[in-house]
């Protein structure tokens, strides 16, 4: 990893990154990486990935509206709201 | 009063030798007076708790009260409380007070225990020394040049200190057990899905298992017993009638078989810490139960499967902090992609940070299946292991940690060697097992903790042996010396 690699990483991850840092989070994130290399060493064919550890299946519940609508008190902890939205930068020309 | 136990406490409660005011107010005096040493609180609920207590006595008066009704503890500050700021350790959330309860806070609620405050704990529990906090770390009671363990470390400070008689914790690859180890304390991770996650700020969501810390095995069953359970708003709850876990306590060990890995016991291992595990391990035998060599051959590879699964879980889960609904917001963003990228540059730290590029790194197009599908598959071999070994044994027994609580700063800027504090632990989570960590002994003066894997849903026997363990012994009764 270099520090042009965990610029792109850091775009795909919407996380900014300081210059002052880049060096160093360059060099550890190699480190795991070399640490997470061990897994190639071990034969895994025909091993089925396990999603669960008790191999559950995702519950499905009946199609009804079961939540109250709860907006205002999210809306109460929003960095910035107008009329029931949300507001952002904006986005449209 | 800081000495009694949630057992003791809620037998004197029953008896009206104190009220739940009395006992409550004693413990919010003692967190003003001892907790500026150790920052095990993020936030103490003075107010709430003198309300919740007070409520509490009304419903001891009434006659049939709950276990916990009026007995104090607290809350790891990743459980979602409504109108109390909840800050998962991080600036993100600094901000953040939610509106509605988390499922196993709401089930205290219910049972009438008091809520002194929300402990401190590693940024959205990523780390195992509590370094991480945005606000700063927790100091071990048995050594304050000594980190608690993490990411629970201000629950397993705040009960070590006997600034509460239990706490709420949370466990993704050792952050129960291995605090509990190093401050002296019991801690016990239940079986995925025994605890309902609803409401609990989500880290990676397959190995997030809530839990508790105490200072008795007899006290984690009692708030085991309050957390358990089925909840239909976790997807990944699981429905399997809940045992009374105070029940089977006295059971013998009589007849029960241990399996003690080799592997745990291999380089890297302090030889005090060994030590003192292999003592307790002979203990039990000396009881009555059975010892078998077993091997857990793909143990090795479960730091490395780990720090796949884990960062590309977290990746995907932290995604919702962007700054748009809640949490943190940077100043005067120039457009959308500069809110996101400030926004969540400035609110997550280092840690949090390494980990959302290690996991996107491994969910990336072309790293994939080299890394995230490899290390689910390795998840499977960890899990068979443990699967053949429940065959032959009950439960299996070694060191929580290397070694007892480290020094500040001491791992540096190496995250491998963090991440290797939790060597023993995480293979548990990779495959879904309750595990357990009880105090065995004293190394240069600080705690040692003793680890118990049992198979699913066995936090009964678990617990049993624990309390076996705890009538014989007088390890968990220690204190540190600066609170004789």
């Amino acid at each position: 990893m270099n520090p042009s690699d965990i610029e792109k990483l850091a775009h795909l991850a919407r996380l900014e990154i300081s210059a002052e840092t880049i060096e160093q989070t360059a060099k550890s994130i190699t480190e795991v990486l070399a640490l997470v290399d061990q897994l190639s060493s071990v034969n895994t064919d025909g091993v089925v990935p396990m999603a669960h550890p008790l191999d559950a299946v995702q519950r499905l519940r009946a199609d009804d509206i079961n939540e109250t609508n709860q907006r205002d008190a999210f809306q109460q902890i929003a960095p910035a709201t107008e009329d029931g939205l949300y507001l952002v930068p904006k986005v449209i020309d | 009063m800081h000495n009694l136990t949630i057992a003791e406490i809620s037998r004197k409660l029953q008896a009206k030798e104190f009220s739940s005011e009395e006992i409550t107010r004693y413990f919010l005096d003692r967190i003003k007076q001892q907790d500026p040493t150790y920052n095990s609180y993020v936030t103490v609920t003075e107010e709430l708790a003198m309300a919740q207590a007070k409520a509490a006595d009304a419903r001891l008066a009434a006659g049939n009260a709950p276990t916990m009704c009026g007995v104090p503890f607290a809350h790891k500050d990743i459980f979602c409380t409504n109108g109390v700021k909840t800050t998962c350790g991080s600036k993100m959330l600094d901000n953040f007070v939610p509106p509605y309860n988390a499922t196993v806070v709401e089930n205290y609620i219910n049972e009438g225990a008091v809520m002194l405050g929300k402990t401190n704990m590693d940024e959205f529990a990523m780390g195992s020394s509590n370094e991480t906090s945005y606000f700063g770390p927790v100091k071990n009671p048995w050594d304050t040049n000594c980190v608690p363990g993490g990411s629970s470390g201000g629950s397993a400070a705040a009960v070590a200190a006997r600034m509460a008689p239990g706490a709420t914790a949370t466990d993704t690859g050792g952050s129960i057990r291995q605090p509990a180890a190093l401050c002296g304390i019991t801690g016990i991770k239940p079986t995925y899905g025994r605890v309902s996650r609803w409401g609990m700020i989500a880290f990676a969501s397959s190995l997030d298992q809530a839990g508790v810390m105490a200072r008795s095995a007899e006290d984690a069953a009692i708030m085991l017993n309050v957390m358990a359970g089925y909840d239909n708003k976790d997807s990944t709850c699981i429905d399997e009638p809940v045992p009374d876990y105070t029940a089977n306590l006295g059971d013998s060990l009589e007849g029960v078989t241990i399996g003690v890995p080799k592997e745990y016991f291999e380089e890297g291992l302090n030889p005090g810490t060994e030590a003192r595990v292999q003592d307790a391990i002979k203990q039990y035998e000396t009881a009555g139960a059975k010892l078998k060599s077993i091997s857990l051959p793909h143990s090795h590879l479960a730091v490395p499967a780990y720090y796949v699964i884990a960062p590309a879980e977290c990746s995907a889960n932290l995604s919702r902090f962007d700054g748009v609904r809640y949490g943190h917001r940077c100043d005067d963003p120039k457009d959308l992609m500069d809110l996101y990228k400030r926004s969540r540059g400035e609110g997550f730290g280092e840690e949090v940070k390494r980990r959302i590029l290690v996991g996107t790194y491994c969910l990336s197009a072309g790293y994939y299946d080299a890394y995230y599908g490899k290390s689910q598959q390795v998840r499977r071999l960890i899990k068979q292991d443990f699967v053949d070994a429940f065959k032959e044994v009950d439960v299996i027994m070694g060191p929580t940690a290397p070694s007892p609580a480290f020094a500040f700063g001491s791992k540096g800027d190496d995250p491998v060697a963090m991440y290797l504090e939790d060597i023993y632990t995480i293979a548990t989570n990779l495959a879904g097992l309750p595990g357990m960590s009880v105090p065995c002994g004293l190394v240069d003066n600080k705690p040692v903790g003793l680890q118990l894997i049992g198979n699913f849903f066995a936090e009964s026997k678990l617990l049993n042996l624990a309390h076996q363990f705890q009538l014989a012994t007088d390890f968990h009764t220690l204190a540190p010396s600066s609170l004789a």
